[in-house]
Parts: structure tokens; sequence; C-alpha cells
């Protein structure tokens, strides 16, 4: 029988566009392998959630997509990742410009030890916008976005220190769309929130994916499961390298998925 | 703020999705009696053929239970409303059962005449009907007590089964050449009689997605 009903599918209509690819990808760090040889195609529009156990390779892997490993010394990336048709390890793709279009949320919240409205128009500034009103325009835009904006709009010149942790992610989420990214990375973005802040940023997620193309990584199996669209389980081999073991939709590596070893980590039997 | 808004939608979606499939059921019932009134052979093939849709939906409602017990972890309220879908979809599946059962009969029953006027079937079936109609509304109304009166009401049903059976079997006696034709709609009373004895099993369902508590009410004398 046919599954694939509209009730099914109601976490938005998703095209099945591939936003982010990575063919046969190995990242190194030094001498140690980090990334074994993964291969995977991120859709466009949707939210992709990588899970696995410690130390397996996730938050590097979601690193590959803004080369935030470069910044590591040692790092070697072989392999391709592709962002729409482009190679982002070609020698000639300006950095800047790729971060810009691939936005990143972190673990802890760190908003800048400015303005709530600073850190919002800071992104802009930096890429050349100095018109005040447009600058506004943006933040407001951002806010609205982020879900914050009838939360701070009446304190928009206050310290963003002064926030809540739940509303200092969505400021950074904010801070992040001000930009006009096209993909936004989310490294553990709820692990420093509490359970009802971290459900406003699952909603946030839900409705930035109509527009955005989202990759989360999380500790959190049932965040990944609530969340997500796709889901990618990586798992460590003997010698610690990330390995890609099952990828698919989310109902169904949640449900009934096609590997023992995913189905053993989802059912807590390992990891 | 609310939150959890799409997982709020989609149980949303699929209580729609029930009544939807409660509408095929009542549908099912009411078009089986049609072809008996009506010696509607035709008609009876189609309520077969459409059974299958209703055994469909009710996989599909299942399984998008399934996916979010699994993905969004409910709670309270929430997991005992997917829980009670997951049993409702059962009975309603097994109603239309019944309403492909009294088909099937309708079809053996062929072009046979008519042994008398149909007056309590038809009745036993309106007020099934009646009852699964409203039970369901009270599933989305989240209204126990209207649950509680509807199961209550089954007694009705019961006591329009005992005068249908009474009236054929005196039919039987009295000339054993009617025991075939009589036999069923016998069978067809019986069908509506479980019918409604299902709707008594929503209406617990009601009882126990509201408040918590398992309730079972008044069991069948049959």
């Amino acid at each position: 029988m046919n599954m694939n009903h509209a009730l099914l599918n109601n976490r938005a209509a998703h095209n099945n566009e591939t936003k982010l690819k990575t063919e046969q990808v190995s990242l190194f760090y030094g001498t140690f392998q980090a990334l074994r040889n993964i291969s995977l195609d991120i859709r466009e529009k949707a939210i992709t959630a990588i899970i696995g156990p410690s130390g397996c390779g996730k938050s590097s892997f979601l690193r590959l997509f803004n080369r935030m490993n470069d910044l590591i010394i040692g790092a070697r990336v072989d392999g391709r990742v592709v962002i729409d048709d482009t190679n982002i390890y070609d020698r000639d793709i300006d950095v800047v410009e790729l971060r810009k279009r691939v936005g990143m949320v972190f673990q802890k919240p760190n908003p800048f030890p400015m303005s709530v409205l600073e850190n919002v128009a800071f992104g802009p500034r930096r890429h050349g916008k100095k018109n005040r009103h447009e600058l506004e325009g943006i933040v407001e835009r951002s806010l609205r976005q982020a879900a914050l904006w009838d939360e701070v709009k009446d304190k928009l010149g206050q310290s963003a220190l002064a926030l809540s942790g739940g509303q200092q992610q969505r400021l950074c989420i904010a801070r992040v769309l001000a930009v006009e990214p096209e993909v936004i990375l989310m490294d553990e973005p709820c692990s420093a929130l509490d359970p009802i802040a971290t459900l406003r940023i699952e909603d946030l997620m839900r409705s930035l994916s109509s527009d955005y193309t989202i990759v989360i990584v999380t500790h959190n199996m049932q965040q990944a499961a609530r969340v997500s669209d796709m889901a990618a389980f990586l798992m460590m081999e003997k010698d610690r390298a990330g390995i890609l073991v099952e990828y698919g939709p989310t109902s169904q590596i949640f449900t009934n998925p096609q590997d023992k070893r995913t189905e053993d980590y989802i059912t807590g039997r390992f990891g | 703020m609310e939150i959890r808004t799409t997982f709020r939608k989609r149980l949303h979606d699929i209580q729609q999705e029930l009544m939807a499939m409660g509408g095929m059921v009542e549908k099912a019932i009411s078009l089986s009696i049609e072809a008996l009134k009506e010696r509607d052979l035709k008609l009876a093939h189609q309520i077969i053929a459409d059974d299958r849709k209703i055994n469909e939906k009710r996989f599909e409602i299942e399984e998008t239970c399934i996916q979010l017990i699994a993905t969004q972890q409910p709670m309270a309220g929430d997991l005992r409303t997917l829980i009670s879908v997951m049993s409702v979809i059962t009975e309603l599946e097994r109603i239309g059962d019944h309403a492909e059962g009294i088909a099937k009969i309708v079809i053996m029953i062929g072009d046979e005449p008519p042994l008398k006027p149909l007056i309590d079937i038809p009745r036993m079936a309106d007020k099934t009907i009646d009852m699964l109609h409203r039970c369901l509304e009270s599933f989305m109304n989240c209204d126990e007590k209207m649950a509680r009166s509807i199961a209550a009401e089954d007694d009705e049903v019961d006591d329009l089964y005992d005068q249908v059976y009474r009236e054929l079997v005196s039919y039987m006696v009295e000339d054993p050449k009617t025991i075939t034709r009589a036999t069923r709609l016998l069978w067809v009373a019986h069908n509506l009689e479980r019918c409604a004895d299902r709707v008594t099993n929503i209406c617990e369902r009601v009882v126990f997605t509201v408040t918590g508590k398992m309730y079972e009410t008044n069991v069948s004398k049959y």
C-alpha cells in the first residue's frame, strides 16, 4: 500500500532538490581520520538531522559546509562538498562569501556584548549595508523571522546579554538570518536551553524550513525525531573514523530503520 | 505563545482524518440497508468494493499515529488521544466490515421475494448511525458526558434486535419454508447490533481520552 499520502507528508511540502552534497568526503585532522567516504545529498528547504554517538564526527561533518574545519591546523578534506553546483573546497572560493550563504548557530548562545539591534545589524553592516533605515528594516524582519520581535521590540537598545538563554539563541538565529543565508547549520542549538525554550527553537526551525535549508547536529535523538524531515546516522569504525550508516526520511529512521546498527542506536542498545 | 504548533496541527489533522473515516463508515451502513430495502445488487457490490478504501484509510491513520508516537514523544492528553485514535479506527474498520457483511447478505438474498416489510432493521441502522455520528463528535469535542450517555443508548438498539429476533423466529416457527430468508435477515440485524456495540467501545475511548480512566460501558446481553 502506498503510504506516501498527505498525512504522512504534511511536514511542509518539500521539493526534492538537492541543496548540499558530499561526495566521498573524508576528513583528516593531521594523521587522524575523522570522517570516511561520506556521500550524502541534503534536500533544499528541509531539515536534516545528523545523529550518532559522541565522537562519531557529527560536528566535523556539519562544519564541512561552511569550511569551519579550515580553522583547525592540519585539517584536510578529500572528496567534494557541493552547494548547488559549486565545490566549496575549490581554490577560488571566497570563504567569507560562503559563510554569508551558509550561516551557523552554535551550542551556546553567543550574542556579542552590544545591543540587541547592533547584534542583528552586525552582519549586514560588515557586508556593506550602511543605510540606517535599511538596517532597521533588516533588524525587524530578522527578529520577526526568529519569532523574537514581540519580546524585544521595546528593548532594541538594551544589551543582548540581558536576554534569557532561549531569547539569546533566537537572537543568534536572527543574526544569521540578517545576512540572508541559504543554509543554516545548527550545532546542538538547544543543548544549553530549558525544555520550553527548546520547543520554541524547534517551532522556529520548522517555520524557517520553508525558506531555508537547515542541517542540525544533535545529541538529543528525540529532538532529531521531532524536528527533522531527513535523518543521517553516523557512527565510528574501530579506528574512530566516522562513517555514514543510514540516511533516510526521519519517519522511517525512527520507525523502521533498515540497518541493524541504526536500530540498536535508536533503541538505546548501544551509544 | 503557543508552542509545538506543528505537532498540534498534525494531531488535529489526524482527528480530521478520523472524522472522514467515520463518515465513510456511516455511509457504508446507510447504503447497506438501502441496498437491502431496494434489492440493489449493484449497490451491494459497490459497498464491498468501498470497504477496501475504509481499510486503507485505517492503515493510513494508524501509520501516522505510529510516526507521531515515534518522533514527537506525545505526553499526557496528547498521548491518550493518539492511543485512542488507534483503537477507534480499529472499531470503525470493523463497523465497516459489518456493513460489508450486510452487503454480502444482500447479494445472497438476490431476488428472493421479501419475507416482510422492513421496519425495525432500518430503525436499528438509523439509531446506530446516529449514535456513531454523535460519538465521534464527542471524541472531537472531548465531551465525556455525551459519550457516556450515547453508550447508554445501546440498550435501544438491543431492544430493537430482540424485537426483530422474536418476530423472525415466529415466522420460522409458523412456516419452516421461511427459515432461510428469516435467518438472513437475522444476520443483518445481528451485524447492526454489533455495530452499536462497537460504538460503545468508541465511547469508552472518549472517556479514556478525556479522563485517563479506563471505563467499561454496560456489557451487552449478547
